[in-house]
């Protein structure tokens, strides 16, 4: 293997040579045969923010994780140059989101930017990379914005907007036969983005929000507010809420007991990864995704099989966002033969990308926003399963976006 | 002040103005980061240092300074520095007249709490707030200039324009600062740490004296906020966060307190060993923390009062018959 | 809203305020007694939950969790105690906050160390899974009652060591007057360790007992810090009663503003601290001057 310069953390250098060279090993791919020679090709420079400490840290990891397995599947060569790498720890921190970028950028002059997973250092990224930056390809951040009014030609996503994560909400609740709901969320941008997602569809398809509940951010305490809930009786009730807020929420919910009269639905975060920390109160929780750990594609159990043995962890939603982004980017430097500086043709080459993904079929809006298919999934014996497509080619309006 | 130290002063401020020449844009943005936070920790110099005030609520003031200038100017095309400058600075200035007014009546750990309870309810105002743009912050897409007419006469978008134009706001904080400690205030102010009951027995309005510092603080601190602000284009509500404020009695404790230049070396210690550690290790926040344990445990002067001690060995080595008084 | 909401909702505040007292009342005998500003008293509440986490998860339960982690919490503390906390006491409150607030720096990424950022919970024991029907439409946690019971039981052996026992009679005198308890003769190093071992044990086994209601999670002794920094000072620091107080008050203010204020909730509580300070500079109970 070549002899990679790192200017990150000798640690991870272990870490991820450890993990591509099992990856290596294992994943039955073609292994492009090359003569290393040291100097022959210059290296190309991939530069990784995500968060590696703090509570989005096992995010950042199985992105990585997956993108760099990607890259092992393809010999560690984009367009036949080999790769250095430039990872830095975001710990999911906005204040620090703009001088980390500008380290990227400015200081090892990376070539691809990848990151974050926290919407908010996407946008203080965005903002810097956008136009004249490197290629970045966003593989978890989920603000509408990023491919909205801050889109450039530049700028991929790989992951979801927040409006893809309410919008077939609407459809996929009124379908189950709800049709009084209650809208209950995180009070922050993101949290209110994918509200208004889902109120656009769930209301223009005949339904009624009994009540907007928008609970304080990033309060977990929800005793209020489920009895409030408990009064106005809905059928149903859609909610968004992630990480630790997820885990108290559903296991709040069942402990109020509320989840025989009041169907519970969310956006995928609610469940998704949670399943041991949430047990059996999880059980019969339905979300809206765009992917499930069952889903049943050759590419996802490949995949699953391969980021398990590589790796030791289950694959998630966020590792298949990374494995995308590896791909992505793998096509665009296949396409100009490792020339990054044929930016048009690189650009053109990811845009009109067709990628069979773990999650269905993935490809691209004008915006650089995915079109795929988000799932309605249940929560079966701590298991998300696939109830049925909620929406097939979501896409997303792209508001403000002027490519 | 020595002779030898006042040369190295210089030197170093030489050093800082012909730094863009040397250094590439990156580097040039660095600096202007860590100037900016050396002007925050030379005003919380002036309440820890020499006023014997110890607050853990300065941050507050940081932020109100970045603040004032996202809010009033987040949609403006054009941000016009002789608005905003001022406005940042009075915002801080009322701030820290309110809130020093409170909490100077109390003294000890009640100031300490106090100053760290007024600013957890700014921090809280800001992040639960869903006009002020919560805890996604603002964003600010342009940074501000000074026009004459219809003409530009400071444009900041200039990483090196706006390291220059930092650089004299350091400069001219500490010229100030030095003023203000060499005027018969500044003599009070010391005396009232060594010794306040003496200072009231002499007839001295002690609160108003503290409260005076006070508000010179926080508004040298809402001028860092407002660089800090108008540099990164972006406030968040953890600019007010009692971490913040943690990390900046760290750095004025580093630096050496009761010096002016000691919280400026302290900022530059500080921020390269935020920059350097990560390398070493992912865990680079136990080695920070055992590194603040350290000085405070033994070096409870800071890095400064390393110097004059590098200085003695630097003349005894070159045989030079000059003194050295304490720097 | 009805009656039975106000109902739960203050069976929450009193909830929240005991667990308050269990951790603000070590921190004011620290403050007190030693004179020591501890800011990383809240990484003790963060040990008792990751130490129930992790006990119960091997034990599979978790009254075997905490029967275990106690001990443990307790010679952490001892062992901090002796390693940076002694070196404190000559020192003035600048350094104290300096070498403490670091202190929070490395107990947090030990903790990452440790367990991990993982979000974990605590299962809650068989028979104390249920919930009491409260009214027609409410519910109520039969965990969060006991919580409070356990509260109050540790409350009153207090009481009971502090004031009906010699030990209890030195630490009230070491609140009131320190120089005369040394001077007295009694061993101030032991007393010392003694009285931030059981603060120390007090907020862990407050972090254990809160572990299954509120997730165990990276950085969550911070939170509970400050606010039982508000709680010693609003209480007045070296009195366990002015904690008590503090606490309730604290308690029935950040709940109940949660739910009728809820964008002012959290400002509330520092307003309430504010206030008082303004009223009484030395707290409730605290010693003037």
């Amino acid at each position: 293997m070549s002899d990679e310069k790192m200017t990150g953390i000798t640690r991870r250098d272990f870490i991820i040579k450890g993990a591509v060279a099992t990856a290596g090993l294992a994943t039955a791919s073609i292994l492009v045969p090359q003569s290393f020679a040291i100097g022959a090709q210059a290296k190309v420079k991939v530069g990784i923010l995500l968060p590696y400490t703090g509570t989005y840290a096992k995010l950042g990891t199985n992105i990585r994780d997956a993108m760099l397995m990607r890259f092992a599947e393809a010999g560690n060569m984009l367009g036949g140059r080999p790769i250095e790498f430039v990872d830095i720890d975001s710990e999911a921190k906005p204040a620090m989101a703009q001088q980390l970028t500008d380290k990227l950028i400015k200081k090892e002059n990376v070539d691809f930017l990848v990151g974050p997973v926290h919407s908010v250092v996407g946008m203080a990224m965005v903002k810097t990379a956008r136009g004249d930056g490197p290629i970045t390809v966003i593989p978890n951040a989920g603000a509408n914005m990023l491919t909205g009014s801050l889109c450039a030609p530049n700028i991929f996503r790989t992951s979801f907007s927040s409006y893809q994560m309410g919008y077939p909400g609407g459809p996929a609740m009124l379908e189950d036969g709800h049709k009084r709901v209650v809208l209950m969320y995180w009070n922050y941008g993101f949290g209110k983005e994918v509200a208004a997602g889902f109120k656009e569809s769930f209301e223009a398809g005949g339904g009624t929000i009994v009540k907007e509940i928008a609970t304080p951010f990033p309060e977990v305490d929800f005793q209020a507010y489920l009895t409030e809930l408990a009064a106005l009786k809905p059928d149903a009730v859609y909610t968004f809420y992630a990480g630790g807020g997820a885990v108290k929420y559903v296991k709040d919910y069942a402990a109020a007991g509320l989840k025989d009269s009041i169907k519970l639905y969310g956006a995928g975060f609610l469940t998704e990864g949670l399943g041991a920390a949430q047990g059996d109160a999880a059980e019969g929780v339905r979300t809206i995704l765009h992917y499930a750990d069952t889903l049943d594609n050759p590419e996802n159990h490949l995949f699953r099989a391969a980021f398990k043995k590589s790796t030791g962890n289950d694959a998630d939603v966020y590792a298949v966002q990374g494995y995308d982004a590896g791909e992505l980017i793998l096509r665009g430097m296949n396409a100009v033969k490792g020339d990054v500086g044929a930016r048009a043709e690189m650009i053109r080459a990811m845009e009109t990308a067709e990628i069979a993904s773990p999650r269905g079929k993935l490809r691209f809006s004008k915006s650089h926003n995915p079109i795929h298919d988000v799932y309605l999934r249940e929560v079966i014996k701590g298991e998300n399963r696939v109830v049925r497509v909620a929406a097939r080619d979501q896409d997303d309006p792209a508001e403000g976006c002027s490519m | 002040m020595s002779v030898s130290s006042r040369y190295l002063q210089l030197a170093a401020l030489l050093a800082l103005l012909l730094f863009p020449v040397l250094g590439s844009e990156f580097y040039v943005g660095l600096l202007s980061r860590i100037i900016i936070l050396a002007i925050f920790a030379m005003s919380l110099d002036l309440l820890i240092g020499y006023t014997g005030l110890v607050s853990f609520g300065h941050a507050a003031f940081f932020g109100i300074g970045g603040y004032a200038l996202a809010i009033a100017f987040q949609d403006a095309a054009v941000i016009h520095l002789w608005q905003a400058l001022p406005l940042s600075l009075a915002a801080a200035a009322l701030a820290a007249l309110v809130i020093g007014w409170i909490s100077i009546r109390t003294s000890g750990i009640y100031f300490i709490m106090i100053t760290l309870a007024f600013s957890q309810m700014f921090f809280y105002y800001f992040f639960e707030s869903p006009s002020y743009g919560g805890d996604d912050g603002i964003f600010l897409f342009f940074k501000p200039v000074l026009m004459l007419g219809s003409t530009d006469l400071l444009k900041l978008d200039n990483e090196i324009n706006f390291y220059y134009f930092v650089l004299t706001c350091l400069v001219g904080s500490y010229l100030f600062l030095l003023m203000v400690l060499r005027a018969p205030f500044g003599k009070v102010i010391t005396a009232i740490k060594a010794n306040e009951h003496r200072v009231c027995a002499l007839g001295y309005s002690v609160n108003r004296y503290k409260l005076v510092s006070f508000v010179f603080a926080g508004t040298l601190a809402g001028l860092a906020g407002f660089l800090e602000g108008a540099h990164t284009g972006y406030v968040n509500p953890s600019y007010m966060s009692w971490h913040e404020s943690g990390v900046a009695i760290a750095i004025v404790v580093l630096g050496g307190m009761g010096t002016l230049y000691g919280p400026v070396l302290g900022a530059f210690i500080v921020v390269l060993l935020q920059d350097f550690l990560p390398s070493l290790t992912e865990h680079w926040q136990l080695l920070f923390g055992g590194i603040i344990i350290s000085v405070a445990l033994f070096l409870p002067h800071g890095a400064i009062s390393l110097l004059p001690r590098i200085l003695a060995l630097f003349r005894s080595k070159q045989d030079d018959a000059q003194e050295s008084d304490d720097g | 809203m009805e009656l039975s909401f106000y109902l739960v909702q203050l069976l929450n505040a009193v909830q929240y305020g005991f667990l308050l007292f269990l951790v603000a009342s070590g921190l004011t005998l620290l403050f007190g007694i030693m004179g020591i500003i501890n800011l990383a008293h809240g990484s003790f509440y963060m040990l008792g939950s990751y130490l129930a986490y992790w006990l119960t998860g091997v034990t599979g339960n978790l009254w075997l969790g905490i029967l275990l982690g106690l001990p443990i919490a307790m010679l952490v503390g001892y062992l901090v105690e002796r390693l940076a906390i002694s070196s404190l006491y000559k020192r003035d409150h600048l350094y104290q906050v300096l070498l403490t607030f670091a202190l929070i720096l490395i107990f947090n990424e030990l903790q990452q160390i440790l367990w991990g950022t993982d979000v974990h919970s605590v299962p809650i024991p068989e028979f104390l899974a249920g919930s009491i029907q409260l009214t027609e439409n409410q519910v109520y946690p039969v965990y969060r009652l006991f919580i409070s019971a356990a509260c109050i039981v540790v409350a009153a052996g207090m009481y009971w060591v502090i004031q009906k026992t010699r030990l209890g009679m030195m630490v009230r005198a070491g609140a009131t007057n320190r120089e005369m308890v040394q001077s007295l003769g009694i061993n101030v190093n032991r007393l010392f360790a003694l009285v931030f071992s059981f603060g120390v044990a007090l907020a862990a086994f407050a972090g254990m007992l809160a572990s299954p209601v509120d997730s165990v999670y990276p950085g969550m002794g911070e939170n509970v810090l400050i606010i039982s920094f508000v709680v010693v000072v609003i209480g007045g620091t070296g009195s366990i009663k002015g904690a008590f107080v503090g606490a309730m008050l604290i308690g029935l203010v950040s709940t109940f503003g949660k739910v009728l204020l809820p964008e002012m909730a959290s400002i509330m509580v520092y307003a309430l601290m504010a206030v008082i300070l303004l009223w009484r500079p030395q707290g409730l109970f605290g010693r003037a001057g």
